[in-house]
């Protein structure tokens, strides 16, 4: 009992890592851009510190041995005794990374390398150690130091400081409080402190959230400058700060030195005021920004959402088999039973919503990861690369984001490897050395658009087309559209590179990560401007629980085809359809030649007709850029479905991706147009295969 | 004989009994079959393996399943299939109507309709009772048949649902 309980332990432990992690890959991305105050680096010396904490507790010694080190250095970047610049921070990236690599290491009980951790640990020690206070010695020469103040500056003859303090708005947005520092201050020594009311405007042009106060205070103290200053050191660039050591100055008001509590007492009055007010809106707007990422959260067993979820769906099943028999009965219309139902039928349209947002996740912790990749792939290849991340709020159904991580991981390494030119190259197109790769997510029209652009070279389609020949993947004569040879990167063997790189070019190509995005019900799309950058843009849907179907009709067999897969429906007439063989058709659809294929014949459930007058063709893409019109009998319905696995209780069938409720409780197959075109390309092999050589088409 | 419908009910009873025995740790030699009717023939399967029955639904027909493979159904929201036991048995194909009923069986992770035309009793069989196929029966018979047994005045056979059963995945592929 007692170990099923330390595993649990042990799991949440490991649960708030990821949670630390993520704030501390936040943190470093704040500082990335500049934008950190003090408090950043708290925030990531505060999660290191907690793994580490965390990690003592269960006994993970290396963990611990690792945080520790890169807690210190944190620590000293904390307390302003090392600099950061680019190389820290890289340093400090590559370290956080090392310690995510850690957790994950313990969490599955593997043993890690040693090589790497002690290596980043000597760097740690020597970037700590390359700054003139190190901590090692620092303890040691304190002590005659302190004995040196003590001697010129000893209680006797203390030093008079005048402090010029006058705070910005930026200071009180942050949470910082003069009373506190003034506070601080008075523990050093004896404190004047004088308030400066000159620049208050009239209360009628009071501009509330700027501050217009100043402070004069005079401190007579023992400690050296350093110390002083030390105390404003959280609002470093938050202030107009100006310390000045006069030790002729004798104390010129002497109304002014009262005692601290006086001063606190008496500024309160004046300067509560419009402080509180400007603390009004910063709070709000603060609030803004960072409710996303607060707020009470639970974590629940994936397996009850995923139950609640089936339920839902059964719901929904079920209402519209009740609207159908009802809608049977021929009641009259505006009935009550018909208006309850439709309120019942919105209703559980709701739950269903609100259930699959349960399942929904932020994009951002998988773009954390991608950070990671840009940095390793920038080293790899020797470029400077940064990794540009928007709408990383944006929500998408956890199974979307766990299998999404590979082919994303492919396209990130393929920006920075294939599309960000080198450093010399960049210099002479006028760009800046360090190229860009921006990650952003977005919902549109009920999907998810995931885009990765760079600030490259864009596609070399002379150089594309030339590689595609070579390989046979495309005749010399065929005349294609640019964006007919971007597409060529996404052909099965195409690897632009003309050595393989241990990177990006390992032969799998940009192809499988298309066809991963296309497992999830996606399509990935390129478009490239010369000299200016390429962009993948992949779409997906908000979840794999649901589907957007053509319901259709197939010798008497209702079926679902995935709208993704659909380019469009057609009507053919007898003169656009092509014999080939002696039983290949195709049908000429914008100057193309499409290969027809049966849906009925391809199951086995009839012939192929003869005639295709009172049929329609859908014309459906696969992986590969293949194309095919399937012959269904009619088009019923574009709806949502919910998948139901086939698998579970049967096995695979070959067309078919898996299977759905229909509204009158039947199940309906819904199929998977690149199983279709596998099986019929042995009936029409021969044209398929021409057909995807030579013309080759998003 | 009884009607599909309390079938269920008796059934459910008498599997409370069975479980009984199991948690007293006394060892029943004793066992509740279902006892049904396919293609004129009386056959049987243990009652632990069945979870209800149900009447006749249309099914979705599968492309390229085997004959006996009827399509699938929906039940309360899982993908079910549908086996023709007597095109399983080689007894030739049944063609289903509104009498006929559906066994929902499980075994391991698998749940398979079995499409008999009546359910007949729920007997209490015990081992001993229990008889080896005659030699007689024929080929295909005796492969889906792990014995006989001889109940009022019937001889039933017991059926070996493991293969009975489409196989998972491999041989529907």
């Amino acid at each position: 009992m007692s170990i099923i309980i330390s595993d649990d332990f042990r799991e949440s432990f490991f649960q708030e890592c990821e949670d630390l992690l993520e704030a501390m890959n936040d943190g470093f991305r704040l500082m990335a851009d500049d934008q950190h105050e003090i408090e950043t680096v708290h925030a990531v010396f505060r999660a290191v510190h907690s793994i580490k904490g965390g990690a003592g507790a269960f006994g993970l010694d290396k963990l611990v041995d690792f945080a520790h080190h890169f807690e210190t250095a944190l620590d000293k970047l904390r307390s302003g005794k090392l600099d950061l610049d680019d190389d820290v921070l890289a340093l400090f990236q590559r370290c956080g990374d090392h310690l995510a690599d850690l957790v994950a290491a313990a969490r599955e009980g593997a043993e890690m390398e040693e090589g790497i951790g002690s290596h980043l640990q000597a760097e740690l020690d020597e970037a700590i150690g390359s700054t003139p206070q190190d901590e090692e010695i620092a303890p040691v020469e304190f002590q005659p130091m302190g004995l040196d103040m003590d001697l010129c500056l000893g209680p006797a003859s203390p030093g008079r400081y005048k402090i010029d303090f006058a705070p910005e708005a930026e200071l009180f947005r942050s949470g910082n409080e003069p009373a506190l520092l003034f506070r601080a201050l008075s523990r050093l020594g004896k404190l004047t402190v004088r308030i400066d009311t000159d620049a208050l405007p009239k209360f009628t042009e009071l501009d509330c959230t700027k501050p217009h106060l100043h402070w004069l205070l005079m401190l007579e103290s023992a400690e050296p400058l350093d110390a002083i200053t030390d105390t404003f050191e959280f609002v470093e660039g938050m202030c107009r700060l100006e310390i000045t050591e006069d030790e002729a100055l004798d104390v010129q008001n002497p109304d002014a030195s009262t005692s601290l509590q006086d001063i606190i007492a008496q500024t309160d009055a004046p300067v509560d005021e419009p402080l509180r007010t400007a603390k009004q809106p910063q709070a709000s707007s603060r609030n803004e920004t960072n409710n996303r990422g607060s707020g009470a959260t639970i974590r629940v067993d994936l397996e009850r959402v995923d139950k609640l979820i089936n339920l839902v769906g059964e719901l929904v099943i079920k209402e519209a088999m009740l609207s159908q028999s009802i809608s049977n009965i021929a009641l009259p219309s505006e009935n009550e039973v018909s208006v309850g139902l439709e309120s019942l039928k919105q209703l559980a349209g709701e739950i269903q919503e609100g259930v699959m947002a349960i399942r929904a996740q932020p994009v951002k912790p998988m773009f954390q990861r991608m950070s990671r990749i840009v940095r390793e792939a920038g080293i790899a290849t020797g470029k400077r690369v940064r990794l540009v991340t928007q709408g990383e709020h944006t929500e998408v159904d956890k199974t979307v984001i766990e299998r999404l991580v590979d082919p994303l991981t492919h396209m990130i390494r393929n920006a920075v490897d294939h599309g960000l030119e080198d450093t010399e190259t960049r210099r002479s197109a006028g760009k800046p050395d360090e190229g860009t790769v921006i990650l952003s997510a977005a919902h549109r029209s009920g999907r998810v658009m995931i885009d990765i652009s760079d600030d490259g070279g864009g596609i070399n389609r002379s150089k594309v087309r030339k590689i595609a020949e070579g390989k046979g993947l495309v005749s010399a004569e065929a005349d294609l559209s640019p964006t007919e040879i971007d597409n060529l990167l996404f052909l099965p063997g195409f690897s632009s590179k003309e050595e393989v790189s241990a990177l990006s070019g390992r032969g799998v190509g940009l192809d499988v990560a298309r066809s991963e995005v296309q497992a999830l019900g996606g399509r990935v799309s390129i478009t490239s401007n010369p000299g200016e950058g390429t962009t993948f843009s992949i779409s997906l849907p908000l979840t794999l629980a649901v589907l957007e179907g053509m319901v259709i009709e197939v010798a008497d067999q209702t079926m679902v085809v995935p709208i993704t897969a659909i380019q469009e429906t057609l009507q053919p007439r007898t003169a656009e359809i092509h014999q080939i063989g002696q039983d290949g058709r195709v049908v000429v659809n914008r100057e193309r030649l499409v290969p027809i294929v049966d849906l009925g014949e391809v199951f086995g459930f009839r012939p192929a007709p003869a005639v295709l007058d009172n049929h329609v063709l859908l014309l459906v893409e696969t992986d590969n850029g293949r194309h095919c019109a399937l012959i269904v009998d009619g088009i019923q319905d574009q709806r949502q479905v919910v998948i139901k696995s086939l698998e579970s209780n049967y096995g695979h069938v070959n067309g078919v991706a898996a299977a759905t409720i229909l509204g009158d409780g039947r199940i309906a197959l819904i199929i998977d147009p690149d199983g279709i075109i596998r099986d019929a390309a042995g009936q029409v092999g021969a044209e398929l295969q021409f057909y995807s050589a030579g013309q080759c088409h998003a | 004989m009884l009607p599909a419908k309390s079938a269920l009910n008796f059934n459910s009873t008498l599997r409370d009994n069975a479980m009984l025995d199991d948690v007293t740790g006394t060892r029943t030699v004793d066992r509740e079959v279902v006892a049904f009717r396919v293609a004129g023939q009386d056959f049987c399967i243990d009652i632990m393996s069945v979870r209800e029955i149900r009447g006749w639904t249309e099914t979705t027909i599968l492309p390229h399943a085997q004959r006996f493979v009827k399509g699938v159904i929906n039940l309360r929201g899982s993908v079910v299939p549908v086996v023709d036991l007597s095109e399983r048995l080689g007894l030739g194909m049944i063609e289903p109507g509104p009498r006929h009923v559906i066994i929902i069986t499980v075994i391991g992770t698998q749940t398979v309709g079995l499409l008999a035309e009546v359910v007949s009793d729920i007997l209490t069989v015990s081992d001993d009772s229990m008889q080896p196929v005659p030699d007689i029966a024929s080929e295909s018979a005796r492969a889906y048949i792990s014995g006989v047994v001889v109940a009022q005045e019937k001889m039933i056979r017991k059926i070996d649902l493991a293969k009975v059963l489409p196989a998972n995945g491999k041989e529907l592929a």
